[in-house]
C-alpha cells in the first residue's frame, strides 16, 4: 500500500479564453484530488478542457485570451495560484514536469538531444554542465536509448524515440508530479504500448504521480488508478478504475463506452453518442450533456446537477443520481 | 574513453559538417567562396605585395595615367600610383566596412526583432514602427545623414551604413521568432521551467540564425557598395588612403583617354558583390533543411 498523502488538490478551477469573438468557457469549477504515487487518467473528447486543465496546473495557459477566473491549485500545501512566477518557474520541470503531445516538434531542432536533457537538471540543480550531460546520460539509458546518442540532434531519431527523449527530461529532475497530455496519440500502436510500459515503469521507480490526458479508455485501463471523465469544461463522473469500468453511472461515460467495440459481445453496429460537444463560447443551460442525452427531461434544460457521491470515492454529476429523473438504469 | 570523446566532437560538429557537404555541391557558391578567399588573402598580405607609404599612397607624377604594362599591372591612376596596389589595399578597407557594419546591423536588429518578436503586442508596435520609419528613407540618404552629422570617417562610416540597414535585419528576425516563438518546444522550455532570457537566446535565437546568417552575406555586399558609393561622393575614406569607391570617383575626369583608372576598381567592386551573391545564394540553399536529400 503507498502512503496515502494528498500531493495535489484541485478546487472550483475555472479557466476561460477571453477572445473578441466571445468567451471561450473551456474550464468551468473542476475538483481533482491525487495523491502520491497515483495515476488520474483525464479522459475527454477534443475540446472538453483537458489540455487546458493540464497548462492550468503548470500555469502556461497562454495569456492573452487565457485566464484562470477562479480556483485554487494546491500542490503540496502550496496555492500555485498565488505564488510568484519566479517560485512557480522553480517547480515547473522540478517538481511538476509535463509531456506534450507531439514529440515531432516538442524538441528544439538545433540543440543535441544531450544538451536538451541536460537543460532542466542545469536549471534545477546545482552542477556544472558536465555532470548534468553525464546526469542526462543516465537518464537516456533509462529510457532505453544507448548514451552514446547524447549528441544525436532530434531529426535523427523515431517519433518513439523522441518521445522516451521528452519522458527523459521530464523525469531529470525526478518530479513529485508528472503531467503527461495525451503522450502516445502521435505514436504508431506498437510504439504506444511500449512508451506507455516505459512510463508505468518509471513512475513506479520514482515513485511519482501522474495524471494521464487521453480520449483512450484503452490507456485509461493499461495505467490508472483513478478516473475523471470531463465534458465541456466539467468533470462528470470521477471514479475508481473498477469502479468505472464495472459499473459506469453518468449518461457520458456509458455513452463512451458504447461507442467501444467490444470482443465478447457480437454487435452489428457501435452505438455512438448522438451529436457534437457543446460550443464552449455558447454553453447550453442547465446540464452540459443534456442536448445529446438520450434521458434527458425537461428539468435538464433548467437544473445544474451538483455532484453526488454513490459510493467510496465514485462522484456522478447529474440529475438522476439526485432522485430528480426518473430513469430505471442507465444502460 | 578517449574514443567517446573522439565521437563526441565528430558528432558536435555533424550538423555544419552537413551544411558544408551540400554548399559544396554548389558550384557557383564555391566560385563565390574561392574569388572571396583570394580577395581575403591578398587585402591580408597586401602589405607584403605592395608597401604602403611607398607605392600606395606616394605621388609620382612622372608616371602618371599610363596604362597596364609589366612594372604596373593595371597602370597608374592620375597622381602616378599604382592601381593594383590601391586595390589590394583599398580591399581592406572594403571589407573591414562590410564585415563589420554588417555586424553593427545584425545585433542591434537582431535584439530589436528578437525582442519585437517575443513579446508582441505594444513593444512590437513601438519597434516595428519606428523601424518602419526608418526604412521610408532611402538607405544610402540615411547614410548620407548619419555620416554628415557625424563627421566623415572610417568609424563613422560603418557606422552609418550599419545603422541604415538595421530594418531589414530586424524585419527578418523578428519574422522568423515570430515563427518559432509558438513552437510547441518553446512551450516544453517553459514546462521544463526556463526563464525568458533562457528561452530567447538558447531556444529561439540559434533557430533564427539561418536566415540572417544569409541575409549577411548578401549585406556585406550591399554595405562595400553603400561605401563605395559614400566615398564617391567625398563622404567615406578621405584621400590619399585608397578605397574603391573612392577611387572611382577619382579617375572619372580621365575617362575618356585613361580607362584604366576606373575599369579596375569597378571591376574589383563587380568581382566581390558577385563573389558574396554567389556565396549567399548557396548558403541560402544549403542552411534550408527540408532541401536535405
Amino acid at each position: 500500500m503507498r502512503e496515502n498523502k494528498e500531493l495535489l488538490n484541485i478546487e472550483n478551477l475555472a479557466i476561460h479564453y477571453i477572445t473578441d469573438d466571445g468567451t471561450v468557457k473551456a474550464v468551468n469549477g473542476i475538483n481533482i484530488k491525487l495523491n502520491k504515487g497515483e495515476t488520474l487518467g483525464l479522459v475527454g473528447e477534443t475540446g472538453a478542457g483537458k489540455t487546458t486543465t493540464a497548462l492550468g496546473i503548470m500555469r502556461l495557459v497562454p495569456n492573452p485570451p487565457g485566464e484562470i477566473m477562479s480556483g485554487v491549485i494546491e500542490f503540496e500545501g502550496r496555492d500555485l495560484l498565488k505564488i510568484s512566477e519566479e517560485e512557480m518557474r522553480k517547480i515547473r520541470g522540478n517538481k511538476i514536469s509535463m509531456i506534450f503531445q507531439d514529440p515531432m516538434t516538442s524538441l528544439n531542432p538545433v540543440m543535441t538531444v544531450g544538451e536538451q536533457i541536460a537543460e532542466v537538471i542545469e536549471i534545477h540543480q546545482n552542477v556544472s554542465k558536465q555532470e548534468a550531460m553525464e546526469k542526462a546520460g543516465e537518464m537516456l539509458e533509462l529510457v532505453g536509448i544507448p548514451k552514446a546518442r547524447l549528441n544525436d540532434y532530434p531529426h535523427q531519431f523515431s517519433g518513439g524515440m523522441k518521445q522516451r527523449v521528452i519522458i527523459a527530461i521530464a523525469l531529470a529532475c525526478n518530479p513529485q508530479l508528472l503531467i503527461a497530455d495525451e503522450p502516445t496519440t502521435a505514436l504508431d500502436v506498437t510504439i504506444q504500448a511500449q512508451v506507455l510500459d516505459l512510463m508505468n515503469n518509471l513512475k513506479n521507480e520514482f515513485n511519482t504521480a501522474m495524471i494521464l490526458i487521453t480520449h483512450d479508455l484503452g490507456v485509461v485501463a493499461e495505467v490508472c488508478d483513478k478516473v475523471a471523465i470531463m465534458y465541456a469544461g466539467e468533470i462528470v463522473e470521477t471514479a475508481s478504475l473498477e469502479q468505472l469500468f464495472e459499473n459506469p453511472k453518468h449518461p457520458y461515460t456509458v455513452g463512451l463506452f458504447g461507442s467501444i467495440p467490444k470482443l465478447d459481445e457480437e454487435v452489428d453496429r457501435l452505438k455512438p453518442i448522438k451529436g457534437l460537444m457543446p460550443d464552449p463560447t455558447n454553453l447550453p443551460s442547465g446540464c452540459k450533456f443534456h442536448p445529446r442525452c438520450p434521458y434527458a427531461k425537461d428539468i435538464c434544460t433548467k437544473k445544474e446537477p451538483k455532484v453526488t457521491e454513490l459510493e467510496n470515492g465514485h462522484k456522478v454529476k447529474c440529475l438522476i443520481y439526485e432522485g430528480l429523473v426518473d430513469v430505471k438504469e442507465v444502460k | 574513453m578517449a574514443t567517446a570523446k573522439k565521437s563526441k566532437k565528430n558528432k558536435k560538429r555533424s550538423q555544419w559538417s552537413e551544411v558544408w557537404r551540400r554548399l559544396k555541391k554548389n558550384k557557383m557558391a564555391m566560385v563565390g567562396l574561392t574569388i572571396l578567399t583570394i580577395i581575403v588573402l591578398l587585402a591580408v598580405f597586401a602589405d607584403f605585395i605592395a608597401d604602403y607609404d611607398e607605392v600606395v599612397i606616394k605621388q609620382n607624377l612622372k608616371e602618371r595615367l599610363q596604362g597596364p604594362s609589366a612594372k604596373h599591372w593595371l597602370g597608374t591612376d592620375e597622381f602616378g600610383r599604382d592601381i593594383f596596389a590601391r586595390l589590394i589595399h583599398g580591399a581592406r578597407v572594403s571589407l573591414k566596412v562590410g564585415i563589420i557594419s554588417v555586424g553593427i546591423s545584425i545585433i542591434i536588429g537582431g535584439i530589436l526583432g528578437s525582442i519585437a518578436g517575443y513579446y508582441g503586442g505594444l513593444i512590437d508596435n513601438i519597434i516595428m514602427r519606428t523601424m518602419d520609419i526608418f526604412l521610408a528613407i532611402p538607405s544610402i540618404l540615411l547614410a548620407i545623414a548619419i555620416v554628415s552629422a557625424l563627421g566623415p570617417s572610417l568609424m563613422n562610416l560603418m557606422i552609418a551604413v550599419g545603422i541604415s540597414s538595421v530594418p531589414s535585419y530586424a524585419r527578418i528576425v523578428r519574422a522568423s521568432v515570430l515563427s518559432i516563438r509558438d513552437q510547441e518546444f518553446i512551450e516544453a522550455a517553459k514546462a521544463i521551467g526556463a526563464s525568458d532570457l533562457r528561452i530567447v537566446l538558447k531556444h529561439i535565437i540559434p533557430n533564427t540564425l539561418a536566415p540572417v546568417i544569409v541575409q549577411g552575406t548578401l549585406g556585406v555586399a550591399g554595405a562595400i557598395l553603400s561605401t563605395a558609393g559614400l566615398s564617391f561622393i567625398g563622404l567615406g575614406i578621405r584621400p590619399p588612403a585608397p578605397e574603391w569607391g573612392a577611387m572611382l570617383a577619382g579617375g572619372r575626369a580621365y575617362l575618356r583617354y585613361a580607362w584604366h583608372v576606373t575599369t579596375f576598381p569597378g571591376l574589383a567592386i563587380m568581382t566581390i558583390i558577385l563573389a558574396l551573391n554567389f556565396l549567399g545564394d548557396g548558403l541560402r540553399d544549403a542552411l534550408d533543411p527540408r532541401l536535405k536529400q
